[in-house]
């Protein structure tokens, strides 16, 4: 792969390079007239490039499509995000369609009507009926985008209590996440940072009863099916919670709980066996094992195949590690969810084994 | 109207301009000539785009090859290089410094600073800006301005790294970051020295405009440059102040202990006192600027692009009318759009919903405009000259970065590519590089006007133009994919864990394109520095335009023409225009008529 694109770029480069010597070519003609002011020479050799460039933007787009399609995210993880993906599917095509047609007729009108001495421009100042059509066309286009995309938008934001969810807290800091279950209750006590003390880095009220059997973990689990609903703190600078698999991201707010509802609809075991996540696993781990093979030569330790496992990252900037802000998501059936969490400690017993 | 006419007919017998005695200091420094003060802006514009575009190329290196041990790096960044391996800490500095040159240093300033100085005088025929002397301390305000920004990278604990967004709590609390200590007073500072500029030169653009136009020069008349300058300058106005008091808020936040963006925080090991800020509110302040001020960057763009691309098409703009009419709406809507950026941020999502229907409002005039831009050059006779290159490469980034914006507005598709690499591609390209090309024509287009009578190269402008054009889509194209693939923006390396180890073929690609296209700016500045000095005489008027500033005297006076000054009759677009009989152009053998000439017996009056 690797070696594909070094050529890519470097044919890329020679084409440019021949491009120059062709304008230098043409260009070095004999001149009528001012010698930088455009001659009817330049308008063709400049009118020729612009559909050369043409071909770039398109090639470019297939290329790109071509070498890195396996690099997307995979298929969403959510139920709402299957939502997401279809209008971004619709808003994709539709862009890709308006920017080939545009970019084409733009980069052809300044080729084909490139300027030489007999040419004369025709005076067009205005045209309402042409004007009016390409005003109304977008307005009805993004109408209908705007329709789809608030009803998806308010789907998912609004959270309808009676599905009762699955309530889990996650907890922010730099640089690193942790998750808070409400246990038995399904009821999160009532937290701040000023009690933050000892074992009790969250901060919960220790005189909250809604508190005791909380539970604080470092991997997130979560049930496949059932709807969550994510409640979002940050104890020192703004952090965004960002799980790109489940298509879903809130900031998380010092001073202020946000919240982001979704259901998990694919479990980690059978994400691992899609064919996009095979295929980007199997990228993944080449590139580790060429990796290996150099640190091994060098006398360390190589590295450890890598196996897909759901993330959430922070994506608003919080300080030096931000980029190694990450934490484990789990999904998987009710019964491993429930065996799994029964293991946890609550955080009454955490507190009275501190005392 | 008639205290205008006094002042011209005043001015108009002053003719012995040339008696002022120049010294070099009121010539060169402190001038209050409005092609000197433009001429400062572009310079001093440039020389902080070549540092902002140089972080850009350190961090590109880092990137692309986060193992690698660049010497560049030991040279440049001292103790945050040591042993040619960046420290993540400069890595947040250099994003961070590099954004805020670039958005509000080159593409404000350089750009709207430099053209709206040099443009509007001479092409709404005046003599001078309103004010002279408060351009003349708006420049250099601006220049304090760029010297603290540019101190702040000698700071002992480093720049400001919070991003050039600077959310607080990050930028309030040194705490959390060692670029919010020294680095952030110093950011501050120059930001509000900044605004202080910015609305000095703004309220004298919109002076000038509505009141020092020559006889004749209705606002119908007016070139769509003046037009674009004339609203870049009231959204300005409108938005800066805002920045200012969100700007003087953090300063207090961060030093008088108040809680106007803080709230519950426990840091470093403590519990801080402030209680009841919220940084959401900063994120709304901040915003109702930064979006009117993407605007702010690409309307003088526009603008340029538009007066450029009719010139060189020998063709009246497509729908003078319309593209006014769509300046005026990207203007007033860009004031109630601020939202998207913060669709999750925490804020109602009812309100998200409102601010995605006005967004996607905004990309009708867009469209519009993209529509006229693209008729302008149909049935033309274009004039490929390095200007009219840039500007059509404008309009086809302007095209591929605006048609992503209509994923990022909609609120549903953003909750997932919010704070990605897509957002990165998608502003560099509708704003960054788009409005980089506008000024970059303007630069080819009016250098004639900037040194008198010089023309910059034609066959480096056209490498220069074309090889910035491929890299520009190289960097920029292949980025979508990044975003695409969930890869958050401003981290330091994408390899401290192993699911985006598959973006690195992605990263080499776009920093080869970086080097390729930083490389060959090189060219550029040789072929403006040599063309200062060294340039080809041009003809007067060499690109047969119709605006004003090509009757201007050549060689720099103060007043700009040595006679009266010129009325003006007709609009700027009268290319091409046939006599009623549609057997010759309406002055035979001419395919332009200047603003000055008067109707012609053998011509159909258009209403323009």
């Amino acid at each position: 792969m690797t070696a594909f694109l070094v050529i890519l770029v470097i044919l890329l480069f020679l084409i440019a390079v021949w491009q120059i010597k062709r304008i230098f070519q043409l260009a070095q003609t004999k001149v009528v007239g001012h010698a930088d002011i455009a001659t009817d020479k330049d308008n063709n050799s400049q009118g020729y490039l612009m559909m050369g460039f043409l071909a770039f933007i398109y090639i470019l787009t297939i290329v790109s499509f071509w070498l890195w399609y396996d690099t997307l995210l995979p298929e969403s993880g959510s139920e709402h995000g299957s939502e997401i993906d279809n209008l971004m599917l619709i808003s994709m095509i539709l862009i890709f369609f308006v920017g080939i047609i545009t970019q084409g007729v733009l980069h052809y009108f300044a080729f084909i009507y490139r300027g030489n001495k007999v040419a004369r421009a025709t005076f067009y100042a205005d045209n309402d009926k042409l004007e009016f059509i390409w005003t109304i066309i977008p307005v009805i286009t993004l109408a209908g985008l705007i329709i789809y995309g608030l009803f998806t938008w308010t789907d998912i934001m609004n959270v309808d209590k009676d599905d009762d969810p699955l309530i889990v807290e996650l907890y922010a800091q730099q640089f690193n996440w942790k998750a808070r279950y409400g246990g038995n209750d399904n009821t999160l006590g009532e937290a701040n940072v000023r009690l933050i003390k000892g074992v009790n880095v969250l901060g919960v009220d220790p005189a909250d009863p809604n508190g005791k059997d909380d539970k604080v973990v470092t991997e997130l689990h979560l049930p496949v099916g059932r709807k969550v609903l994510i409640k979002m703190r940050s104890q020192d600078v703004l952090h965004s919670a960002y799980m790109p698999h489940f298509r879903a991201q809130m900031n998380c707010v010092p001073g202020m709980i946000t919240q982001f509802a979704f259901t998990p609809s694919v479990t980690t075991e059978d994400m691992r066996l899609t064919d996009h996540v095979i295929n980007k696993v199997d990228n993944i781990n080449k590139i580790r094992r060429e990796k290996s093979e150099e640190l091994q030569a060098m006398g360390d330790e190589p590295l450890d195949p890598y196996e897909f496992d759901y993330l959430v990252l922070c994506n608003k900037i919080c300080g030096i590690s931000h980029y190694n802000m990450q934490m484990k998501i789990i999904v998987e059936s009710e019964e491993d969810y429930k065996a799994w969490l029964a293991e946890q400690p609550t955080l009454a017993e955490q507190l009275s084994k501190e005392n | 109207m008639s205290a205008n006419a006094q002042i011209h007919a005043v001015e108009d017998n002053h003719d012995d301009h040339g008696h002022h005695k120049q010294t070099f200091v009121t010539k060169y420094i402190f001038s209050t000539d409005h092609k000197m003060i433009s001429k400062q802006y572009m310079i001093t514009g440039i020389f902080m785009g070549v540092i902002g575009i140089l972080m850009s190329l350190f961090f590109r290196l880092q990137l692309a090859w986060p193992d690698h041990k660049f010497t560049i790096f030991e040279i440049f960044l001292g103790k945050w290089g040591e042993d040619g391996v960046m420290d993540p800490s400069v890595y947040l500095a250099l994003v961070t410094i590099h954004g805020t040159i670039m958005v509000f240093f080159v593409l404000t300033a350089g750009l709207s600073g430099t053209f709206s100085n040099l443009l509007i005088p001479l092409q709404i025929g005046a003599r001078d800006m309103a004010s002279g002397f408060l351009n003349m301390v708006s420049y250099w305000l601006f220049f304090i301005s760029s010297m603290i920004m540019l101190s702040s990278l000698f700071v002992e604990a480093g720049p400001a790294s919070a991003g050039w967004t600077i959310y607080p709590p990050l930028s309030a609390l040194p705490q959390a970051i060692p670029g919010s200590g020294m680095g952030m007073n110093l950011w501050l500072i120059a930001m509000a020295i900044f605004i202080a500029s910015s609305l000095l030169g703004s309220l004298n653009f919109i002076v000038t405009v509505l009141n020092l136009r020559t006889k004749g020069m209705s606002m119908t008349r007016l070139p769509l440059t003046i037009w674009s300058f004339f609203l870049t300058a009231i959204i300005g106005v409108v938005s800066f102040p805002v920045l200012f008091s969100a700007v003087l808020m953090l300063i207090m936040d961060r030093s008088f202990g108040t809680s106007f963006f803080l709230s519950d925080i426990y840091i470093a090991g403590e519990v801080l006192h402030h209680q009841g800020g919220s940084p959401v509110l900063f994120e709304h302040l901040f915003w109702f600027l930064g979006h009117p001020e993407v605007y702010i960057v690409i309307l003088p763009a526009m603008g340029i692009v538009s007066e450029i691309m009719a010139t060189n098409s020998r063709k009246p703009i497509f729908g003078y009318r319309a593209m006014v009419a769509s300046l005026l709406a990207i203007a007033f809507l860009s004031t109630i759009v601020w939202g998207h950026h913060m669709f999750i941020s925490g804020m109602n999502p009812f309100l998200g919903s409102v601010f995605t229907f006005t967004t996607l409002l905004i990309a009708i005039p867009s469209a519009v405009k993209s529509f006229n831009w693209i008729t302008t050059l149909w049935r033309g006779k274009l004039q490929m000259n390095v200007a009219m290159l840039w500007s059509i490469g404008f309009v086809s980034t302007f095209i591929t970065g605006g048609l992503t914006g209509i994923i990022m507005g909609d609120s549903a598709l953003d909750i997932n590519i919010h704070d990605t690499y897509f957002i990165v591609a998608h502003f560099h390209l509708v704003m960054g590089i788009s409005a980089a090309y506008g000024f970059i024509a303007g630069v080819y287009h009016w250098f004639p006007i900037m040194f008198e009578g010089r023309m910059m190269n034609k066959k480096l402008g056209y490498i220069h133009f074309w090889v910035t054009a491929i890299g520009a889509y190289g960097i920029f194209f292949p980025m979508h994919f990044v975003g695409l693939a969930g890869l958050p923006r401003r981290y330091y390396t994408n390899t401290a864990f192993p699911y985006f180890d598959d973006l690195h073929d992605i990263n080499v690609v776009m920093t080869i394109f970086a080097i390729m296209t930083i490389a060959v700016q090189v060219v550029f500045l040789y072929n403006f520095i040599h063309s200062m000095f060294y340039g080809k005489m041009a003809p007067k008027n060499p690109w047969n335009a119709n605006t004003l500033e090509w009757t201007a005297e050549r060689k720099h006076i103060h007043g700009n023409w040595d006679g009266p000054i010129p009325h003006v009759h007709r609009w700027p677009y009268d290319y091409s225009k046939l006599n009623k009989d549609e057997t010759d152009f309406v002055i035979p053998g001419q395919d332009f008529i200047p603003q000055y000439v008067p109707l012609q017996d053998n011509e159909d009056e258009l209403d323009h």
